[in-house]
């Protein structure tokens, strides 16, 4: 299997520059990227086995002496690439805030209270399938300083890596209709409506645990296809 | 339009999930520490080569340090193999060329590693050894890559991706010799001298 990534599905991702979101004005490259072909350097990337994980690291409600307080639910889905084969024996790495959205960071100094049963961070490999599951407690919405009264929708972190150094990926989950999305500036920051919306979990009914917790599928799809003849020659 | 799920910005408090034993000290108690699964030390005990250690300062438009960026790494062994499937040469030792670094309050980050071989180009020319860098940051939206190369390297002149930077600009993807074994590569991410970065 010889992928390709090209980058014209980099459309979907946000600009460098989004004014909207205040942190981007002075962090965005203001000079043209420089394209230049993808040589082995680019074409691999880590890899990682059973070692780098230890069991439990995707109980996020299970790391400390008590439970967490809050919804508990299950975020689980498959990690795909640009031809929809799933993605095996890849890292993913998750981070997120309590359920009163805050931050165990020290830089989170917002009032809202830490909860000594919740770190927020777990990691995984997906299976041969490209399947990951986490078992965590629905985030809170805080509060940002971006601009007056903005409030950030519940979301969780992502971490990805995929089966290149170009298939990296940093994203956010969000959960279904939340009321916060028209006013927040890092969610509307990718342009195009329904690429937003494979950013946001779909709730799955069917994965619920009856007395248990609920459920929400999020699959992601990565950079990265096969290549037809034609791709190849023009390498 | 296609299908990839777009990227978002890893925002200001990521280091107890990605880096959590890193230099950012975000946790000073250790209260929340746990164990790391990819760090700013990528040197194994069979790595064959010369330790190097980078180091640097990351920037904004402004010139002010960033200090919530996280910077990782990827590079090729001694020999000039990655360790990866689509390698075809034989494997290395157990490097396997990875390094993630947070950055303190300062902006600076640091990596130990071994310094690279030369990896094959567009074609089947040689480049000059690099380091394939990749920055994350609050206030970045999506990652952004560039290219670590090292000073006094004769295959510099030759190597096919420098050829495509426009000469005025080259500079900021050379690292500086600060002493043996030790690399300063600073990064600007905006504005007078920006640090080049690659659309890939």
């Amino acid at each position: 299997m010889s992928l390709i990534y090209p980058t014209k599905g980099l459309i979907d991702y946000p600009k460098h520059l989004s004014p909207g979101y205040k942190s981007t004005i002075k962090r965005s490259p203001s000079k043209p990227l420089i394209v230049v072909p993808h040589t082995l350097s680019e074409l691999t990337g880590p890899v990682y086995g059973h070692n780098a994980i230890e069991e439990g690291d995707n109980d996020l409600t299970k790391m400390h002496k008590g439970e967490p307080l809050g919804e508990r639910i299950i975020v689980h889905g498959q990690i795909l690439d640009e031809d929809k084969r799933p993605v095996p024996e890849v890292l993913v790495e998750l981070w997120q805030a309590n359920a009163c959205g805050r931050y165990v960071h020290i830089v989170d100094q917002h009032p809202a209270p830490l909860d000594p049963n919740f770190t927020g961070a777990g990691r995984t490999l997906t299976d041969k399938n490209g399947y990951y599951k986490f078992v965590t407690i629905k985030p809170g919405a805080y509060p940002w300083g971006n601009h007056h009264n903005a409030w950030r929708p519940n979301h969780i972190h992502f971490s990805l890596f995929g089966h290149s150094f170009l298939s990296r990926l940093v994203t956010q989950m969000y959960f279904p209709g939340d009321y916060l999305f028209p006013f927040d500036p890092i969610f509307n920051s990718v342009p195009d409506e329904k690429a937003r919306n494979r950013m946001i979990a779909t709730f799955d009914l069917e994965n619920t645990v009856p007395e248990w917790a609920l459920a929400f599928r999020f699959d992601i799809v990565l950079r990265g296809r096969e290549g037809t003849p034609m791709d190849e020659e023009k390498h | 339009m296609s299908d990839l799920t777009p990227s978002q910005t890893v925002g200001p408090f990521y280091a107890y999930g990605l880096t959590p034993k890193g230099r950012a000290h975000w946790d000073p108690d250790g209260t929340y520490s746990w164990k790391e699964t990819v760090g700013d030390n990528l040197i194994t005990p069979d790595a064959s080569g010369q330790k190097i250690h980078i180091t640097g300062v990351i920037r904004d438009g402004d010139g002010v340090p960033i200090p919530d960026a996280m910077l990782e790494i990827w590079q090729a062994d001694s020999q000039g193999r990655y360790a990866h499937p689509r390698d075809p040469r034989a494997p290395n030792a157990s490097f396997k060329g990875f390094g993630r670094s947070a950055c303190n309050k300062q902006g600076e980050f640091g990596f130990d590693t071994i310094k690279p071989g030369q990896v094959p180009g567009p074609n089947g020319k040689l480049q000059a050894p690099h380091v394939v860098v990749c920055i994350f940051s609050r206030g970045m939206l999506r990652q952004v890559y560039t290219r670590l190369y090292f000073p006094d390297e004769a295959a510099n002149a030759t190597d096919q991706i420098l050829a495509l930077v426009p000469e005025d600009r080259r500079h900021t993807l050379i690292a500086r010799k600060e002493k043996d074994g030790v690399y300063r590569f600073d990064i600007k991410v905006q504005g007078d001298d920006e640090t080049v970065f690659f659309e890939i």
